[in-house]
């Protein structure tokens, strides 16, 4: 049986659609809820094996991103989306999504300690809401997410994405292999806090966390903007090559790798 | 009690970083800054309450808070906060109040309030009051926000800064009152063109009625109604009449056309286009609603609509430019049944960058301009935060730069919107209101914001301009609103109609409504207020945004706010639309507006006017061929028109809704493009083609081959990417300026001229269009002396397209080394309006001029060579020329290029290499192929003027030979990227 995800709407998230559809496209059944159809009824997530908190401007990102939305949940919904959290079940948090995730304390939960944030995403360090494409790298971590991929190139666009944890936090994050993306260069080489590689001054370059148990999965890039060939940023040069070569075009983008992952998760 | 939180960031502080390096560039004698956010809120808490609000509002990992106790560790000498003036949309301090609400489970009451301010802690050397006083006017803007200062010895004494609440207090004056007409005939144009006069014998803001309409309305009442008429009539009267929304002289006769500009050049053009398509015809609903709509396949129709919002974006232009993006958006949602917003478009025409002589709206030059550096920064912030928060796509746009646009701003918005066909078995572009719905408006709620933007907007920016017009828009507000509409009630058929609320509020909405089904009672007081004693005529005509007006069926009301409510939109029933033919408006009991629907909507007076149009002739430029053309070619490409503006495309979301295709920045060089394509569905390969063309200094020679380049450039774009020529649809945006001069109407009747005779030669029906005719500033320059400056005569032509294989479409950038340069089309000596003569200082005479026939062969026939897949990068020149169009594509593809000159097909009287490299000749493409399909490329091209002009070369240089065969131009990818990017690179 497909597994049932999840996608949340509302309050400005903006990116359930296309969150919707990687699910679909990737053996998973999506369908997209609003927040406050489960604060009426919170019964309604234990139908589902998947959650998605998906890119977006929740709120507008006033009193900070992430942070309105999170209180909502906080106020309303904390004890049902915590049962969820250490259930067996996965958890993605995409850009807003990721900041939603690190407000409610979901990631990186070190020692478990799901519900206390951690972490902060905060202000790129360039100070620019930036929409680009970078290069990412797996760090062989736990997380059911990123299972057999190696490099990734991805979109990103925000203005909050730079990854603070304290260094005690920053220490278990890297002995647990909490940390899933790094930015990198095109070669693989590390982005050492360099722009354009590291797009927003992120600590360690991380661009992706995970909680200890690899199911509950955050990063800043977005995978389902890369749901199709043609979404890809220099797709034109590549075309030119394959077409020059007599060989077909791809259709699928590398993005839905990762929604794979989750429906994989539950075969 | 109002009470102060206030927020510090102790790591990674990049504001307070921000703004220490903000102020240093501008020259202030600053060691640092520190930023805080304060909130102040405006309702009585217990500490564990206030503790735990501060928490919510801020960060546990990288803040700290203060509550009601000032901050006793920084080391500053003068604080600086800055706040919202009382009324003015603060869309933070609505998010931190639903929070504490959402905390507290209660509401807030009326008398209470949460607002924020941010609070600058300043150090640095010999500071004064004078300094810091500058500081907060280059940082805050007078018209919305309030400044005030302390020194550190007044901060210890007063133990902190103090608390404000800014609310709204009106005096209480909540009725209509009756105006009476029969006054002298001055004091009838004075209120025509002032206002209503107040008791106190203050004017309430201009009605923009001439002497022709004040005469007209009195005879109304005098004659049909035997009553004088209350406030509230003439204001609707005032914003229903006005240019604004009328579009007099778009509509009048003018000379020998009868019917009018609009009517005989842009409708008729669409028309007859339509007619000729027969059953290949592709609109469905043109020029009636709030976007226009073609056939995108066969479920789903696209909409187009572009706006401007110019007199508001020079006040405030962030303020402005968000209020014209999602009021942009609004006029997609307000399409037919509801279309959602899939793709944001924006045009910025600015005044020179580095322009910082200081222009003044009053005589005393106390009240200063913003500087066209400020007013581009936050027209681009605006469109930032107004699209990405709304997460809409926005991959096309350009910036201008004249030195005439000063004074007055052109700020384009456009939006692309997709709805079914069929929704509910009824075409999703056909609505119509029903007598026995109720009139229900949704979104935000009224206050005096955007008071007269309608009549505002119809007269030239001076002192008189009223602030109230000045507002800030609420995308997440919008986003409610509109997600509810189109992604759910639109579905379940819960409403007969709908429209935006934009130019005169309801009163415009309701009132046009109104016309689907004969008449409308609404009753006032049920409208919901963001603070108390607003008076009747200001809640009809309030242009308060983020609102829709439905037309809702009894049956249904239930249903309908009970989805509301889940999607947090407020939702209010204000009345009942029938078919009385009345227009009826009801307060606390009293009819304060009884109007015959006909009068309201078709009782203006007709105008006649008269046009003049003689062309000028410029001297021509007398300069020699310069030198070294290396130098000239670089200093071209760092000209603001031709220069990168990456960073407005890498700010703006483009990826967003995972539907990006071929986008705004190419290649691996990143070059900004001129066309781009769009999936609106994840999985399908059938993309939209947008694109845009504007061309305002060729108006100075002639604005019939303005409009015609425009045209084109917007038509060749799309094509170069992949459009077919036979699907292609236009908008146009007129901003002109004095448009009560004869010279300046004729300059309009040639445009427009161009517009049916072009459209037609490239049938290509427009769908949509705005005008804006008063585009003139009025004020003082720097020595007191009185002052007028008028845009250039500008018209935007957008273009939109449907590709069905966006694999087919064509990037910029060249590829591969070994492949072969072609251009396409022949280079005439037009160097006149070009940004070559420009920058010798000259106009010249030689506008381009385009032969559709000829170009519309080659179009085709490129078509045709692209679905072959035989073409591998695509660029059309223009402003710059072939030079600026080689250099940029290797820039963007990274990679060197060798050309000779003497190749280039040119007409006989272009005899000089600067000129050929510089003329600004339409209809051309410059390409580059895979040299295996040479044979086949030039055969295919045999019947038109094309050449071979070069080859990508292995290295990374960037040659250009001369007539003589030597090297005119030996430069590099590196430097030529330099000066492409040097000009915006620290904005």
């Amino acid at each position: 049986m497909k597994p049932k995800a999840l996608i949340l709407t509302g309050y400005g998230i903006n990116s359930e659609e296309e969150t919707a559809y990687c699910f679909d496209r990737t053996g998973s059944e999506a369908q997209i809820i609003h927040i406050n159809d489960i604060i009426e009824n919170p019964s309604l997530l234990q139908k589902f094996q998947i959650l998605a908190f998906p890119g977006g401007f929740s709120y507008g990102d006033d009193t900070g991103s992430g942070n309105a939305l999170a209180n909502k949940i906080k106020n309303n919904l904390k004890k049902e989306f915590l049962k969820f959290a250490t259930e067996e079940k996965l958890i993605i948090g995409i850009c807003n999504g990721f900041q939603i995730l690190v407000n409610l304390g979901l990631a990186p939960a070190i020692n478990n300690e799901y519900g206390t944030p951690q972490a902060a995403l905060m202000h790129n360090n360039t100070t620019r809401f930036t929409c680009t494409w970078v290069h990412l790298k797996n760090q062989n971590s736990n997380c059911v997410w990123t299972r057999n991929i190696e490099m990734i190139q991805l979109p990103i666009a925000h203005g909050e994405g730079n990854f603070y944890a304290p260094p005690e936090i920053m220490e278990e994050l890297n002995t647990n292999n909490q940390i899933t993306l790094k930015y990198v260069k095109e070669d693989g080489t590390p982005a050492n806090g360099q722009l354009p590689f590291n797009p927003n001054g992120s600590a360690q370059d991380i661009a992706a966390i995970c909680d200890p148990s690899g199911r509950i999965f955050g990063l800043m890039p977005h995978p389902e903007r890369f749901n199709c060939f043609t979404n890809k940023e220099g797709w034109e040069k590549e075309k030119e090559i394959l077409i020059r070569q007599g060989k077909e075009l791809p259709k699928d983008g590398d993005g839905l790798k990762i929604f794979a992952n989750a429906s994989k998760y539950f075969q | 009690m109002a009470h102060r939180i206030c927020i510090f960031t102790h790591v990674n502080d990049t504001k307070s970083q921000v703004m220490t390096d903000k102020l240093r560039s501008l020259e202030f004698p600053i060691e640092k800054a520190t930023v805080a956010e304060v909130y102040t809120v405006n309702k009585d808490f217990n500490n564990r309450e206030l503790t735990k609000i501060s928490e919510m509002l801020s960060n546990p990992i990288s803040q700290k808070f203060l509550i009601d106790e000032p901050n006793r560790e920084i080391d500053f000498d003068y604080a600086l906060e800055i706040g919202f003036l009382p009324g003015v949309t603060d869309n933070i301090a609505t998010t931190a109040r639903e929070t504490i609400e959402n905390y507290l489970k209660e509401k807030f009451k009326n008398e209470e309030s949460v607002h924020t301010s941010t609070l600058i802690f300043l150090k640095g050397q010999n500071l004064n009051e004078e300094i810091i006083k500058n500081i907060g006017d280059s940082l805050a803007n007078s018209l919305i926000q309030r400044i005030h200062i302390k020194s550190h010895e007044q901060f210890a004494t007063d133990n902190g800064m103090d608390t404000v609440v800014p609310k709204v207090k009106l005096k209480a004056h909540p009725k209509a009152d009756k105006v009476e007409l029969n006054i002298p005939e001055e004091e009838l144009l004075k209120m025509g063109k002032e206002g209503i006069a107040d008791e106190d014998g203050e004017r309430r803001g201009p009605l923009a009625l001439d002497k022709d309409s004040m005469e007209t309305i009195k005879k109304y009442y005098n004659e049909v109604e035997h009553r004088p008429p209350y406030d509230i009539e003439l204001e609707a009267l005032a914003q229903t009449w006005s240019e604004h929304c009328k579009h007099t002289i778009f509509a009048s006769e003018i000379d020998e056309i009868k019917d009018g500009i609009y009517k005989h050049y842009i409708k008729r053009a669409t028309k007859d286009i339509r007619n000729a398509k027969g059953d290949k015809d592709f609109c469905v609903s043109v020029f009636k609603d709030n976007s226009g709509g073609i056939i995108f396949d066969e479920n789903w129709v696209i909409t187009d609509k572009a706006e401007t919002h110019n007199s508001p974006s020079a006040l405030d232009p962030f303020g402005g430019a968000i209020t014209g993006i999602v009021g942009v958006n609004r006029d997609t949602v307000g399409f037919g049944l509801g279309a959602k917003p899939i793709i944001n478009k924006y045009g910025f025409c600015v005044g020179e960058p580095t322009d910082k002589e200081p222009l003044y709206r009053d005589k005393n030059l106390t009240d200063k301009l913003l500087s066209p550096s400020r007013i581009l920064e936050g027209v681009v912030e605006g469109v930032n935060a107004g699209g990405n928060q709304s997460g809409i796509p926005t991959p096309q746009g350009f910036v201008y730069f004249e030195d005439r646009y000063k004074g007055k701003p052109l700020i384009f918005v456009g939006t692309i919107g997709l709805i079914p066909k069929e929704i509910n078995g009824q075409p999703g572009w056909e609505k119509s209101a029903r007598p026995g719905d109720k009139i229900v408006v949704i979104g935000g709620r009224v206050g005096q914001d955007g008071i007269h933007g309608a009549t505002f907007s119809s007269e030239a920016l001076s002192s008189g301009s009223p602030a109230t017009a000045v507002q800030i828009g609420d995308p997440i507000t919008q986003k409610k609103a509109s997600d509810a509409i189109v992604k759910e009630a639109r579905d379940k058929g819960l409403y007969n109609s709908i429209t935006d609320n934009g130019a005169g509020g309801i009163s415009c909405s309701v009132a046009e409504m109104a016309k689907e089904c004969g008449g409308c009672t609404v009753e006032l007081n049920k409208v919901p207020l963001k603070y108390p004693n607003l008076e009747p005529w200001k809640i009809w005509v309030s242009e308060s945004q983020e609102r829709f007006t439905l037309a809702i069926p009894p049956e249904k009301i239930d249903e309908f706010f009970k989805l509301m409510e889940k999607w947090g939109v407020e939702a209010t029933i204000i009345g009942e639309f029938n078919d009385s033919t009345r227009c009826i408006v009801n307060y606390n009991g009293e009819t304060i507006m009884d109007m015959d629907m006909q009068f309201l909507h078709y009782g203006n007076p007709k105008k006649i006017l008269k046009t003049t149009y003689t062309r000028p002739t410029h001297k021509e430029p007398d300069i020699n061929k310069p030198a070294d053309l290396t130098d000239t070619l670089h200093s071209m490409l760092s000209r603001p028109n031709i220069a990168s503006f990456e960073f407005i495309s890498k700010q703006y979301d483009h990826n967003v809704q995972g539907i990006t295709g071929t986008k705004p920045l190419q290649g691996p060089g990143r070059v900004n493009a001129k066309a781009t394509v769009t999936l609106p569905f994840p999985g399908s390969t059938k993309g939209i083609i947008c694109s845009q063309g504007i061309n305002p200094r060729y108006s100075d020679i002639d604005t019939y081959h303005m409009a015609a380049s425009a045209i084109d450039t917007a038509v060749r774009n799309a094509i170069s990417v992949g459009a077919d020529p036979d699907y292609i649809a236009l908008m146009d945006n007129f901003c002109w300026c004095s448009s009560d001069d004869p010279e300046r109407l004729g300059q309009l009747k040639a445009a427009a001229k161009a517009c049916y005779d072009y459209a037609t030669a490239y049938s290509a029906p427009f769908i949509s269009g705005k005008d804006s005719m008063f585009n003139d500033f009025k004020g003082f320059n720097q020595e007191g002396k009185r002052i007028k400056i008028s845009v250039p005569p500008t018209l935007l032509i957008s273009s939109l397209s449907v590709i069905d294989d966006i694999t087919l479409s064509l990037s910029l950038d060249p590829k591969f080394e070994g492949d072969l340069i072609y251009i396409l089309g022949e280079t005439a000596n037009e160097l006149g309006g070009s940004e070559y003569f420009a920058s010798l200082g000259y106009i010249g005479n030689s506008v381009p001029k385009v032969d559709a026939q000829k170009a519309l062969k080659l179009y085709k026939l490129y078509h045709e060579a692209l679905k072959a897949r035989l073409i591998s990068s695509s660029y059309s020149p223009e402003f710059g020329g072939i030079g600026a169009a080689l250099a940029r594509k290797a820039i963007a593809g990274q990679i060197g290029m060798e050309i000779n000159l003497n190749r280039v097909p040119h007409t006989k009287n272009l005899n000089r290499e600067d000129h050929l490299l510089f003329s600004e000749t339409q209809s051309r493409f410059i390409v580059t192929i895979d040299p295996k399909r040479k044979e086949e490329f030039e055969k295919h091209f045999a019947n038109v003027i094309f050449a071979q002009i070069g080859t990508i070369t292995e290295d990374q240089n960037f040659i250009i030979k001369g007539f003589n065969g030597e090297n005119i131009i030996k430069s590099n990818v590196k430097t030529l990227e330099e000066y492409y990017k040097k000009t915006f690179k620290d904005f």
